[in-house]
């Protein structure tokens, strides 16, 4: 980050205009820039000195997360793994022989930011990949961008799905990756048979799409309408009094779960309503979609132990590589003294950041260049050892081959699996409940199709 | 039968060399033979070797069955020791399940929690006797009937004691006695048991439709007799919880808006900052918490949250008066100066809480503050919402004596009323304005501080309350604390009253557009202040 802003200021200066004065002024600054330059120079020598790349550009890259306002909490993280994971690759001589150079920008958790900012980096910068956003907002609002300029963006957390963008990688899971399966697994013998299900999410586009899958699955599967309720709350909601009490009506008999898709800040007055009004994981368990071990780390977990989880990755998969993907992230976040240094934990669209920079390494040395469409074309089908487990780019829509993991919060934050998924699950952008008849695939049809 | 398998092992080997010696040629006769042979010395040997091994409790004998490949068998053996009952064998049966395979360790899963529950039952504390209670009467086993009514005699507390006779009448209505089925229905009708209303609704559903015995239907007409006795009393308490809820979050809105009432109402400052020492104080709350658990034992830990209030309320008045005599002093008269100002300033605290504290932070409520307490079946009224209820009654007592029984209230309405007379008789109305504002940001910390009860501590905190903070003085009327207190009580009341059928984003909007057309209809809220104003 540094880096980039040194460079900025080396190549600041304009040609001289007339004027006395103000040339003046100019020569002065552009000499100030250039002590600045060789200042940074001389402190980068060491990183210089690591790599023949001198005489060969370095390869830029965008990081579009936010780090201001109120996404900062969730986004930082992975603006943290990803500049982690170029360390390691710029470590082991770049890419093919050259390094790679991170630009981040801020889009400040404001959508048209967002666009703004990846046009920057797409046009001015003129960056190789994006690696950015998290909600979907923030990516419906890039993704025009991308489009017309094709660019490439790859795009780390769990979402809605009904995407099937050519410019875009996900490598977060697909609805049909966390939010059926997780049904599935409440509805199995082992899960607790449940039978009534409470849908509850903050108001915007990831839960009532969500929501509405669900709500189609839970149809299909024989569940009566009247088992199936279904409640939104806007953004910052912090009063569930009355949302506890219905949940209470709803579950009483027993047999009932609730599949929460509330977005961060309002997750600790809800379970903590719960908690205080007498209900109990045991009673109705509570599923989410969005709590994970970096948003409980900042949370009392009192309220929340024993209440489940769905993902693909937790900190705690007992893997050699998860090991010291874990270890290393501490310790950069250490070294680089970020905030709450070596307190860190990784999450699932942590991981997914983090392998989403190494599939990307893997396509561009496959490639032999880092031309967007070659670049595309070898995604396609590549595999990573990731922290969690191998996964596997599909072959055509885009997305990423993952296991689906169900887990127990425990005290300490972290997830207990209680159930894993026999192998990877494959991604279904379009999910076969709300919408059987499309399908997604970028070799044999273009995006999405309409299945006969 | 294991042992009985090894002696026959030993026989076979044993018989087949003698037999391989002996006979070559008539090599299938042979085979028939020894088979014969073998079953008559295995049947001998079972007879007889029991009495050489140590005798088999039938525990113990259930227990090796447990893993047997025939799930009759397995049944079987896991009915056993149910009946035994006997908590002791949990680590045995752990044992068992760390090697088993799936299906027997989900058949054993069930039974294990029974087990346990029952040895809970026993427990010192009440949560984990009420909590077995309940998970025995959902598992649904007829076997912990005498247990739950064992407990439920000699039990003290009565809510446990409840749960305890709920479940032992939930486990009879799903049995097949059918006069036990009937008291059943009685007691959970005696006892308004909103968990039984799916089962009764069974049993009503057998009872009319065609064919049904005359047991049946008598016992659906008892069941129809139960449900309309606990869908009554479920009315009742829903009208009082939802009461509650209503006053709850009256209580909330009045303790963040008394700050601003004193500041925008009787001082005349848009203050867009209130919110953010909202979170001053909350976050003055997690560092004399961080502080506690950094420094003192861990046995002090739970009085933090007192020495946290008069914390929160100094430096939130700190910073209120800081940010009076920097910016605030020189914008008086000038509202939207002042407003922008303000605006700015919320966003450089937002940004500063961000950078130092990071992310999410969490004040842990101390014991004596969470949970709830049951005052009738079905009504739960949480402690922290019962604390900040009195809290804003405290709240609000104190502000009345220091406003109207106090020499710095008398100055505070004097200047409030007329700035310039005030000044001309020696009033330092400078001085005035800086205590009013530092007092009114304590305030806002105050609510901070209680906030952390509810929610969570973070960066935005402030942002989520603000505008109702606003909504709810502008329709009290400015400068009338009266009003801010009825406005909290209508608006909070008014919004519980909504939500169960609006849902909670519908029900917020439906309020803001009560509040904008009665804003039409009286435009200086509820309580104007009558007569000339200085200022207007």
């Amino acid at each position: 980050m540094s880096e980039t802003k040194k460079n900025d200021v080396t190549t600041a200066p304009s040609p001289a205009e007339p004027g006395s004065s103000r040339r003046e002024f100019l020569v002065q600054g552009s000499k100030t820039a250039a002590g600045v330059g060789i200042a940074a120079l001389l402190g980068n020598l060491g990183h210089w000195a690591l790599s023949y790349a001198a005489d060969k550009e370095p390869i830029k890259i965008g990081v579009l997360h936010s780090l201001s306002g109120t996404m900062a909490i969730s986004e930082v993280s992975l603006r943290d793994v990803v500049l982690m994971a170029i360390d390691e690759i710029n470590a082991k001589g770049g890419i093919l022989g050259r390094q790679v150079k991170p630009v981040v920008v801020d889009p400040a958790s404001n959508w048209d930011l967002f666009a703004e900012k990846a046009k920057q980096l797409l046009l001015q910068d003129k960056v190789a990949v994006v690696f950015g956003c998290w909600t979907s907002v923030s990516r419906k609002s890039v993704l025009p961008v991308f489009e017309k300029n094709n660019g490439l963006l790859f795009y780390p957390v769990q979402y809605e799905g009904e995407e099937c963008s050519h410019n875009v990688f996900y490598t977060g899971a697909a609805v049909n990756q966390q939010a059926v399966p997780a049904v599935d697994y409440l509805m199995s013998k082992e899960g607790g048979g449940y039978k009534k299900f409470y849908l509850l999410g903050t108001d915007y586009v990831y839960p009532r799409t969500t929501n509405k899958i669900l709500r189609a699955m839970l149809l299909a599967k024989k569940v009566p309408e009247a088992n199936i309720m279904e409640e939104y709350t806007p953004f910052h909601h912090q009063d569930y009094q009355t949302i506890v009490g219905k949940i209470k009506k709803f579950s009483a008999g027993g047999g009932a779960a609730v599949v929460s898709t509330i977005n961060g800040d309002s997750n600790v007055p809800f379970y903590k309503e719960f908690a205080n009004q007498g209900l109990r994981a045991e009673d109705a368990p509570i599923m989410a979609f969005s709590v994970a071990e970096d948003e409980l780390r900042g949370m009392d977990t009192t309220a929340l132990v024993g209440h489940l989880a769905a993902w693909n990755y937790y900190q705690s998969v007992d893997t050699p590589q998860n090991k010291k993907f874990v270890a290393d992230f501490k310790a950069y976040c250490k070294k680089n003294n970020l905030p709450d240094g070596e307190k860190r934990v990784t999450d699932d669209p942590i991981e997914a950041a983090y392998f989403g920079v190494h599939v990307w390494k893997q396509a561009v040395e496959k490639a032999g260049k880092t031309d967007v469409d070659a670049v595309r074309k070898a995604v396609y089908g590549q595999k990573f050892l990731a922290p969690g487990g191998e996964i596997k780019m599909d072959e055509g829509n885009h997305h990423t081959h993952k296991p689906v993991l169900i887990g127990e919060i425990l005290k300490d934050g972290q997830f207990k699996t209680v159930s894993r998924s026999k192998g990877l699950v494959k991604p279904e952008p379009w999910s076969e409940y709300t919408n059987p008849d499309k399908g997604c695939d970028w070799i044999s049809h273009q995006g999405t199709y309409q299945k006969k | 039968m294991l042992i009985a398998g090894d002696v026959k092992k030993i026989h076979v080997t044993r018989l087949s060399y003698s037999g391989a010696a002996a006979i070559v040629t008539r090599l299938s006769l042979g085979v028939l033979w020894l088979a014969g042979v073998v079953w008559l010395v295995a049947a001998y040997a079972h007879a007889a070797s029991p009495p050489l091994l140590p005798e088999l409790s039938p525990l113990d004998q259930a227990l090796s069955h447990i893993t047997s490949e025939d799930e009759a068998v397995r049944e079987a053996a896991l009915r056993v020791v149910i009946e035994q009952g006997d908590s002791t064998v949990i680590p045995r049966l752990e044992d068992i399940r760390a090697t088993a395979d799936r299906p027997v360790r989900l058949a054993i899963k069930p039974v294990m929690d029974l087990l346990k529950n029952r040895a809970k039952l026993e427990s010192p504390e009440a949560d984990a006797r009420r909590s077995a209670a309940t998970d025995l009467g959902t598992l649904g086993r007829p076997v912990a009937i005498p247990w739950l009514e064992q407990a439920a005699a000699k039990e003290s507390s009565k809510w446990v004691r409840y749960t305890m006779q709920e479940s032992a009448a939930l486990l009879k209505l799903a049995g097949d006695d059918q006069a036990a089925k009937q008291v059943a229905v009685n007691t959970l009708g005696r006892l308004a048991s909103q968990n039984a209303v799916p089962a009764l609704q069974e049993i009503v559903n057998v009872g009319i439709a065609e064919g049904a015995s005359e047991v049946q239907q008598s016992l659906a007409e008892a069941a129809r007799a139960s449900i309309e006795r606990i869908e009554t009393w479920a009315a009742w308490s829903a009208a009082i919880e939802t009461g509650f809820r209503g006053v709850s979050l009256s209580s909330i809105l009045l303790i963040m808006s008394v700050g601003l009432a004193i500041i925008f109402g009787l001082m005349g400052v848009i203050n867009m900052a209130h919110g953010e020492l909202m979170m001053v104080g909350a976050y003055a709350t997690f560092m004399t918490q961080e502080a506690f658990r950094a420094f003192l034992p861990a046995n002090l830990f739970d009085y933090y949250f007192a020495v946290a209030m008069p914390m929160a309320f100094l430096v939130a008045a700190g910073c209120g008066m800081l940010l009076e005599v920097t910016v605030i002093r020189f914008l008086y008269g000038r509202p939207l100066e002042t407003m922008l100002a303000t605006w700015g300033i919320s966003l450089v605290l937002m940004q500063a809480a961000r950078v130092y504290f990071g992310d999410l932070t969490a004040v842990t409520a101390p014991a004596w503050l969470s949970g709830g307490l049951q005052v009738m079946v079905g009504v739960y009224l949480p402690n922290n919402r019962l604390f900040i209820i009195l809290l804003s009654v405290i709240c609000v007592l104190t502000i009345y004596a220091i406003l109207f029984r106090s020499g710095l209230g008398l100055r505070v309405r004097a200047v409030t009323q007329n700035r310039n007379m005030s000044a001309c008789l020696g009033i330092p109305t400078r001085k005035v304005d800086a205590y009013t504002f530092a007092f009114g940001s304590g305030l806002a910390g105050i609510a901070g501080w209680a906030l952390t009860l509810i929610g969570n501590v973070e960066p935005g905190l402030g942002q989520n309350y603000i505008v109702d903070s606003f909504m709810v003085v502008v329709t009290g009327g400015v400068g009338k604390l009266a009003g801010t207190i009825v406005a909290s009580l209508g608006i909070g009341g008014l919004n519980k009253l909504l939500e169960p059928g609006l849902g909670a984003v519908y029900g917020k909007v439906c309020i803001l557009v009560l509040v904008i057309l009665f804003l039409q209809w009286r435009p200086s809220g509820l309580f104007a202040i009558k007569g000339r104003h200085a200022d207007s």
